[in-house]
């Protein structure tokens, strides 16, 4: 046994470390892979030794090979092992190993869960880190499930190293296992205002990179990223909170104008960073930025030396542009030339942004001159990419919004065509697609097209002469159709007909084909038609013969739908000549094969059709087949009937004559279904895969004259046309002066844009009718069919502000000790030990912030000197006046405050100007956990006079449970001195703090203000009496509680029960529970139908519990306390909320 | 769709893959494929041009030191300017550590390069702003590594102590 060990480890002594290997195959450059097959075995060798710092080696280097391309798949639970050694090195080389390798299907991922758990409970932080690490590369749903509840401990660690860590995975945790979300986000949001800057920056890149994919989920998180915007110095973090802030504005407007101050400083201070962000907010501040970027790139075009720095100023400084273009179009599109250049420049990405600038520029007027200029970048264009990419563009402008910003159809259809002489495109199939779209939406172009699409296939075999321009031989397809569907319009059709059936044909791929045959015939009935007038008959049957001649060509074809159509048509053809020999006018029945217009049919249409009621897809329409019949023949056979295309050929059995009857029965119902042309063309994909292309043999003929369409017209001299008629036009106006323009478009799916006037002039050359495309009656106006089902950011919109149900608890394992969801008094705890962090700010600041936040909830009252004499009848003081928590914290704890109109003062609520006094007004205030016995009063002194007012006193009069707190050495009957004066008009506030003892009851405290009011002339010394009416609800503090915890709570047995019936309540529940969640501090636990528990806290700890039904207009409230006093007390105000409205 | 940063490649103007890092799954088949076809179409580009292409949907951000193309894959959405500034600040990170680092220093310690980007990036997401504490956390590693590795001798190791 020694001997093998000191064996073992010489061997090793002779081992390759990870230099040896490197060195190795640097020295092997001739014969790299065979040397790594040695190594590879060597590696294998070592592997199977127990020693684990050989196994760690043979890790280090397989992950080396690995990065050269090799695969060690093999060798995973080698990796698992070393990542299991207790020693850091090797299980630092173990987790990167891991990290490398390792994918969600690799199978010895579920291995690794309790290795991982270990180390991240591991004391050594550099454990935890390193398998923090390996875990973010290769986390899986099963991982993320049993190791969330582990990762979100660990974001309270000590260590702000594996905070950090522990925070950014969670982001990884949330996308595999969305569940976790919920119940670790509080967490995750107290992170945002973490200690160690790199644990905030990391929230806040958790948080954002969260809120960008759904925004209306965070949008409650904006003041907090306000705060930090505004405070931050790290440029990282701060890109990320504007990004999120791109991302919320849309959803709240208010907040583009709060930001423009703090964005702008930053834009002129970080120009650079900013210039790919600055999507926000309002006008003015946009096109400062434009001019800016504009600036910029006129700058980095003039510069001679064109250095890469500048080329990335350029970079940004047009995809800036395109995200301006967006919101403001027309400031963009004055820098047209600017961007036209830049198609000049020599880098690829650069010219590839500028085309995608031009897509939005376009306009009537100016979209020939663009596709003109775009037109000769293709002729000029190197490398197939960038030629592809603009064609794309082409059609893409051309054809946004439903062809908003054509004027000429025939420009385009020449525009097209001219198009099809690109050599090596990918893209025929879109040009194939703008034809048919085109020729069948813009009826008074048809004419034209049918014309130019009879050149095309005329002309064919310029398109098809070379293989590698296989891609462009998809405009066939649309040719053909297009001859064939509108051929009535042709000029010569038997002329067509021919260059349709000639032998060439059979070299296009097999789809092409099918079209082919069935146009022909659809031609052939054309013609026939045509023929069938003169006396002579010959005419006609020597077409039939031309057909009958060809067809068998297609007959012989390998293509399944070729052979199908053409046997079918040929059959009929024969039919027709019989008849036609018998002299007898077939013409018409031939025609009524494909009689009935084509309708274009919205993309969607299919899937918008609404379920019919009763209809149930899921259930059997048979019941399911026995064994004995295979599973795929059923449904087929199901189908069969409503779509004979997709039945299979069946040779053997059915007789020729049943099948030609089916294929006429089938041609008849093809012809006259609007959906049956529409969906061929997107099918086209599926179709080029068809076998038997490769076997028919090509005779390929090699142009070398220049691929001029014969006969084809430039589009060029559209653009001349254009212009003159353009011209006449205009000067057809001016004679007409004013009067009313008779030509008027149609349209019905034409979208007039908001252009300018001089846009609107141009009226189109023909009387457009651009047929909408179909949809069904009644279709669904859902459009979140646009949206990607597979996108994983779907899964994480989840609202955050729900409370916690008892399932969405992470899993925890058993024996573990779990992080038992924290009771009521724990929490409150928690909160205590989470506040002493903020405290550290300085109260100032803080106090600013949360004026600020309270100011929307405020409910102002005011006190009005009722004095009979005139003499301060004009006099209104107002006061308003809040309460709030001594010691600062970060919830806000609402206390509610009613004040009592009595003696000589009327109370008034709001800013309402009325002079009956109201009984009880609210107003928000905050209670203070730390300190069960004190409350802070704020009052909001605001002068309504037009006198000064100064030397203000604020006194109280002292019951034995509360007292005014006042400076120490004065009495207890002294006022205390406002702070500051009041000019008229002016408001501002002040703070008292009360003590209280006992909490269980309401009390009303009397005070007096008194003031000295100064005129010019005279001053004169007032008082205000008021009363200060400190409710029991205004003790109690807004608690979250877990509902599990709630029902411990309540089995706990220590709490008494009361409950009141309200009466005649009108509002939903929903308001009815919010309503208590803000006037009286309750939070709900828990809410199910019409039933809801609610919670809260006081703040000497007393558990109030509610358990709030609705019936009708009927609400009973259950509520339990442990301090019977204090809970009627609480019902009572409750009682009183709902009375008053 | 998933991470900021898709992934992050270094390979020498010969073509020769230096480090990859994939912050997405991905099949080994499309890495060998995606790394084959972004290094040609990078090293194609001259000098002068600027940092970024766009391929496929993503959002290409590289740059060249010396011999060696970093590369990163961003998505749409996402800011070059501060990839660019990601790749800076890992080249920093690697020259402070390595001493002005050159290609050689990469290939040799290929497993440290990994282990800076580690406590630079996860998950495709800067994890601390401070090239500082990257380091001190680096250094701390290492030390603990070493101080695994001291004490064992060579008879220990052959089990003869």
């Amino acid at each position: 046994m020694a001997l093998k060990i000191v064996k073992g480890s010489i061997d090793r002594m002779f081992d390759k470390n990870l230099q040896d290997l490197v060195r190795g195959i640097r020295n092997h450059k001739e014969d790299e892979a065979k040397y790594i097959s040695t190594c590879i075995d060597e590696i294998k060798q070592e592997l199977k030794q127990d020693n684990i710092a050989v196994k760690a080696n043979a890790v280090c280097k397989l992950t080396y090979l690995q990065m050269l391309g090799y695969d060690v798949s093999w060798a995973a639970f080698n990796i698992v092992e070393v990542m299991s050694s207790s020693k850091f090195t090797y299980k630092r080389i173990g987790y990167l190993a891991a990290s490398q390798c390792f994918h969600e299907s690799t199978d010895v991922i579920m291995l690794t869960t309790n290795q991982i758990r270990k180390d991240l409970s591991s004391p050594n932080q550099y454990d935890t880190g390193v398998a923090l690490t390996g875990l973010s590369c290769f986390v899986t749903p099963d991982l993320a499930r049993d190791l969330a509840n582990d990762i979100m401990t660990l974001m309270s660690h000590t260590k702000p190293y594996i905070r950090k860590k522990a925070v950014l995975i969670m982001y990884k945790v949330f996308l595999k296992y969305p569940e976790s979300l919920r119940p670790a986000f509080p967490r995750l949001k107290e992170k945002l205002e973490d200690p160690d800057p790199g644990v905030q920056s990391a929230a806040v890149n958790v948080i954002c990179e969260l809120a960008r994919r759904n925004p209306k989920n965070y949008l409650s998180l904006a003041p907090l990223f306000f705060k930090l915007m505004t405070s931050s110095t790290n440029n990282w973090v701060l890109i990320k909170i504007i990004k999120l802030f791109g991302a919320l504005t849309p959803l709240e407007p208010r907040l583009g104008k709060k930001l423009i101050e703090p964005l702008t400083n930053l834009i002129h201070r970080k120009i650079h960073i900013f210039s790919s962000h600055k999507m926000l907010c309002s006008q003015s501040h946009l096109i400062v930025s434009l001019s800016r970027i504009a600036v910029l790139i006129s700058l980095s075009s003039g510069m001679p030396n064109h250095s890469a720095s500048i080329q990335v100023m350029k970079y940004l400084g047009l995809l800036a542009m395109s995200k301006i273009l967006k919101t403001h179009p027309k400031s963009v599109q004055s820098h047209k030339d600017l961007i036209l250049q830049c198609l000049d420049d020599k880098d690829e990405s650069i010219r590839l942004r500028a085309l995608d600038l031009l897509y939005g520029m376009v306009s009537k007027k100016n979209l020939m001159e663009i596709v003109k200029k775009l037109m000769l970048h293709v002729d000029k264009a190197e490398g197939t990419t960038y030629r592809d990419e603009l064609l794309t563009k082409i059609i893409d402008i051309c054809s946004q919004s439903n062809y908003q910003y054509i004027t000429n159809f025939e420009w385009y259809i020449s525009i097209l065509v001219e198009l099809t002489r690109l050599e090596g495109t990918r893209h025929g199939h879109l040009i194939a697609s703008q034809m048919l779209d085109v020729a069948i939406r813009v009826r008074a172009i048809r004419v034209f097209a049918v014309a130019q699409m009879a050149t095309l296939l005329d002309n064919a075999h310029l398109l098809t002469g070379n293989m590698q321009r296989m891609g462009i031989c998809e405009v066939l397809y649309a040719a053909a159709w297009i001859c064939g569907e509108f051929s009535e319009h042709l000029e010569n059709p038997m002329q067509t007909l021919e260059a349709m059936l000639r032998p060439k044909v059979a070299t296009l791929p097999g789809h092409i084909q099918a079209v082919y045959v069935q146009n022909a015939a659809k031609l052939f009935a054309t013609v026939l038609k045509n023929q069938e007038g003169n006396t002579d008959s010959t005419a006609a049957q020597e077409t039939s013969q031309l057909m009958i001649d060809r067809l068998p060509l297609f007959v012989q074809s390998a293509n399944l739908e070729v052979q199908e159509r053409a046997s079918c048509i040929l059959q009929l053809v024969k039919y027709i000549q019989k008849l036609q020999q018998k002299d007898v006018e077939v013409a018409e029945e031939v025609c009524a094969l494909f009689a009935g217009e084509l309708n274009p049919v919205a993309p969607k249409a299919q899937k918008k059709v609404p379920v019919p009621e009763g209809l149930d897809l899921d259930a059997w329409i048979n019941e399911p087949p026995s064994e004995s019949e295979s599973e795929d023949e059923q449904p087929k056979a199901i189908f069969a009937k409503e779509e004979p295309k997709h039945s299979r050929p069946r040779h053997t059995e059915v007789d020729e004559k049943e099948l030609a009857r089916r294929r006429e029965a089938r041609k008849q119902e093809q012809a006259n279904n609007p959906f049956y042309i529409k969906a061929s063309p997107s099918s086209q994909k599926a179709y080029q895969e068809a076998p038997g292309v490769e076997h028919i043999p090509v005779v390929q003929i090699d142009l070398s004259v220049p691929l001029k369409v014969p006969g084809l017209p430039m589009s060029d001299q559209y653009v001349k046309l254009e212009e003159e008629r353009r011209q006449k036009e205009r000067a057809d106006k001016k004679k007409k002066e004013k009067k009313k323009r008779k030509e008027k478009r149609s349209g019905r799916g034409r979208k007039h844009d908001s252009g300018p006037e001089s846009e609107e002039d141009i009226t189109p050359a023909h009387m457009v009718d651009i047929v909408t495309e179909e949809m069904p009656e009644n279709a669904l106006p859902s459009d979140d069919d646009d949206k990607d089902p597979n996108d994983p950011h779907k899964a994480l919109d989840i609202d955050l502000d729900k409370p916690l149900a008892d399932s969405e608890k992470l899993p925890v394992r058993a024996h573990r000790a779990a992080e038992a969801p924290k009771s009521p008094a724990e929490d409150g705890e928690a909160e205590n030990a989470a506040s002493q962090e903020p405290k550290k700010k300085s109260s100032k600041e803080k106090r600013e912030k949360k004026k600020d936040k309270d100011r929307d909830r405020k409910v102002r009252i005011k006190w009005q000197k009722d004095y009979k004499s005139s003499k301060h009848k004009k006099k209104k003081q107002k006061k308003e006046k809040e309460e709030k928590e001594k010691k600062k914290k970060k919830k806000h704890h609402h206390h509610h405050h009613h004040s009592d109109g009595g003696g000589e003062e009327s109370v008034q609520n709001g800013t309402v100007e009325e002079e009956e006094p109201l009984p009880v007004s609210v107003y928000d205030i905050q209670g203070n956990l730390q300190d069960g016995s004190q409350v802070v009063v704020s009052v909001i002194f605001e002068n309504k006079c037009d006198s000064f007012l100064k030397s203000m006193e604020f006194n109280v009069l002292d019951s034995l449970n509360s007292k005014l707190q006042r400076p120490e050495g004065s009495g207890p009957h002294d006022g205390l001195t406002v702070p500051f004066q009041l000019p008229p008009g002016v408001s501002n506030e002040a703070r008292f703090v009360f003590t209280v003892q006992s909490i269980v009851m309401p009390q009303k405290l009397k005070g007096t203000l008194t003031f000295i009011v100064k005129n010019e002339d005279s001053s004169t010394h007032e008082k205000l009496d008021f009363k200060l009416h400190f409710t029991c609800t205004s003790y109690l503090i807004t608690t979250p509680c877990y509902s599990d915890a709630f029902a411990k709570l309540l089995e706990s047995g220590d709490l008494k029960c009361s409950s009141v019936r309200l009466e005649g309540v009108i509002m939903p529940f929903h308001h009815l529970l919010a309503r208590i969640c803000f006037h009286h501090h309750f939070s709900v636990v828990e809410r199910i139908d019409s039933c809801a528990s609610m919670y809260s806290r006081s703040i000497q700890g007393h558990h109030v519990c509610l358990l709030v039904k609705t019936s009708g207009q009927t609400v009973s409230i259950d509520a339990k306390c442990d301090e019977p006093t204090l809970l009627g007390n609480v019902l009572d105000e409750i009682k009183q909320t709902f009375s008053q409205c | 769709m998933q991470v900021k940063m898709r992934f992050m490649l270094l390979f020498s103007r010969q073509g020769k893959l230096r480090l990859q890092k994939w912050y997405t799954a991905t099949a080994e088949r499309d890495k060998k494929k995606m790394v084959r076809e972004l290094m040609q179409i990078v090293l194609a580009r001259k000098p002068k041009m600027c940092s970024f292409l766009e391929w496929r949907d993503l959002k290409i951000v590289y740059k060249r030191y010396a011999s060696l193309y970093f590369c990163c894959a961003i998505e749409e959405q996402d800011n070059e300017l501060i990839t660019l500034e990601v790749i800076h600040r890992f080249v920093e990170l690697l020259d402070k550590y390595f001493g002005s680092v050159c290609e050689l220093d990469i290939i040799f310690n290929f497993e440290k390069a990994y282990f800076i980007l580690d406590e630079f990036l996860m998950g495709g997401e800067i994890q601390d702003t401070s090239k500082k504490s990257v380091l001190k956390a680096i250094e701390q590693a290492d030390l603990l590594q070493e101080e695994d590795e001291s004490p064992r001798s060579v008879l220990e190791e052959m089990g003869l102590a």
